[in-house]
């Protein structure tokens, strides 16, 4: 999978997820406070990566993640190594 | 000084009607909500019969997270409560700037939690099974729920007394309100239609089997009833004080007056007739009244040979020779379990305003207890002023609400 195929997917489910428009993704926009997230929400995004990408990750993961960007270059090295 | 406690909204989502209006017209033309779930056959039930109803469709009522975490007995709770408010006159500021508690009954939580153990099982890690299913799975989920939709700043417990949890709830209320420790609280009973739900009751051989005939099914009092039928819903009454409602200009629907309470303290499943003899007399005497000035006795009566026997004895042992009109609304719904003494004080309200009483469905020919009461078997097109609900559960635990028209 290529990062952006990952890109396109992961927008995808985001904004199915938290009922926002993907238009607000924007590689230097802030990942919690675009989606409005909560230190629940980032289970129930635990959760949507395993189902769609089938890789675990952990709340450390998140801890250097603050843009979309970042979040697509942990997916990125999570999925393809 | 007690202070009187009256109703100012009620809402209500079961198999016989979403909405008050719906309900009200099934009641008044003896429309059952009892059909058969096929899957339950599959799933291993011995009984298909079940109260039918759909989830309510809440995207675009609340938002993402508020969904997430509610259960489908806390979906039919909320969109009970919203009805419920909406005739109360209380909207979300009134709520945020004045103290108001919920108190549901509520007893399980079966399908959240067999669900979240499922995936934790399977995928060997806990964080899979989400963020929402610990709301879920609580037994407190229909309160923790709705406290923090309508953001409520009162008193916020669920009681869990088996069928009788919702009856228990308006009774703690009414208790909070009339000592002035609340002024108005938010109560009622709520219970999940799932598959999951209620297979273990099934297994005690609880339930009707006229699968071919399932708006015969519920027959309380009927010599040949075979069972209960499983069923659910919500139902939301908003209790307030006398005083509270004044100063808001609300409508006052009608005013409780009694609650009673007892427990049988001997069989876990196989009801007696004191103890439910007991919860009657002290309603009776905590509401100040005589038993001739209660019009209609709303009876738990679900449709079981030994607990339909035994109610009917208490209820003419304590009524004597004053012999006021006993229904199971049951006949209708099937048993609503811990919604249902929630859910039957709305139904007795619904006739109690329209003026007549519903019809005990099914009741073709009594047996030796029911034959002491005044059970119409069809619509009785006239009105009563003040009316007796029971509600009784498993461990013996009994409930008795009064209530009565509001007279200024």
């Amino acid at each position: 999978m290529t990062k952006e195929e990952i890109i396109t997917k992961v927008n995808q489910v985001l904004a199915e997820e938290f009922e926002l428009d993907q238009a607000l993704f924007l590689p230097d926009a802030l990942l919690k406070e675009t989606l409005g997230m909560d230190s629940l929400d980032l289970v129930d995004v635990v959760v949507l990566i395993d189902q769609n990408f089938g890789v675990t990750l952990n709340g450390s993961d998140f801890i250097e993640v603050k843009t979309f960007a970042d979040f697509y270059q942990l997916l990125d090295t999570k999925i393809n190594g | 000084m007690d202070k009187r406690v009256v109703i100012t909204g009620m809402g209500i989502y079961s198999c016989i009607g979403e909405n008050k209006e719906q309900v009200l017209r099934s009641l008044y033309e003896g429309r059952s909500g009892i059909g058969i779930d096929p899957k339950r056959k599959e799933f291993g039930y011995r009984s298909m019969l079940t109260g039918l109803l759909r989830l309510p469709e809440l995207k675009g009522r609340l938002d993402r997270r508020q969904r997430l975490c509610l259960s489908e007995q806390g979906q039919y709770a909320y969109v009970a409560t919203e009805e419920a408010l909406l005739q109360a006159g209380m909207d979300r500021d009134y709520l945020a700037s004045h103290e108001t508690g919920i108190l549901f009954g509520n007893d399980s939580c079966a399908e959240a939690t067999v669900i979240g153990v499922d995936i934790i099982r399977e995928k060997r890690n806990t964080a899979m099974v989400g963020s929402g299913n610990i709301f879920q799975s609580m037994n407190s989920t229909v309160t923790m729920n709705l406290s923090t939709i309508f953001n409520l700043r009162g008193i916020n417990f669920t009681v869990s007394g088996a069928c009788a949890s919702g009856a228990h709830a308006i009774g703690i209320a009414f208790l909070l309100i009339k000592q002035g420790l609340q002024e108005r609280v938010i109560c009622g009973g709520a219970e999940e239609v799932n598959l999951y739900s209620v297979g273990n009751f099934d297994a005690l051989s609880a339930f009707s089997m006229r699968e071919d005939a399932p708006e015969k099914a519920s027959r309380p009092f009927d010599k040949h009833r075979d069972g209960l039928v499983p069923s659910g819903g919500a139902a939301t009454v908003i209790l307030e004080s006398y005083e509270s409602a004044v100063a808001r200009g609300a409508e006052i629907l009608g005013e409780v007056i009694g609650y009673g309470f007892s427990s049988n303290g001997e069989h876990i499943s196989v009801p007696n007739v004191v103890g439910p003899a007991a919860s009657l007399r002290r309603a009776i005497e905590n509401a100040g009244v005589s038993v001739n000035e209660i019009g209609y006795v709303n009876a738990h009566a679900t449709s079981t040979p030994v607990g339909d026997l035994n109610e009917a004895k208490a209820i003419a042992e304590v009524f004597g020779s004053s012999r006021p009109y006993v229904a199971s609304t049951k006949s209708f719904t099937g048993h609503e379990m811990w919604m249902a003494g929630a859910s039957e004080v709305v139904y007795s309200m619904l006739m109690m305003r329209n003026g007549f009483i519903a019809p005990n469905l099914n009741f073709e020919e009594p047996d030796e207890a029911s034959a002491l009461l005044n059970i119409p078997s069809r619509r009785v097109d006239a009105g009563f002023d003040m009316f007796l609900s029971n509600s009784f559960g498993f461990g013996g635990t009994n409930s008795t609400l009064i209530v009565k028209e509001f007279k200024g």
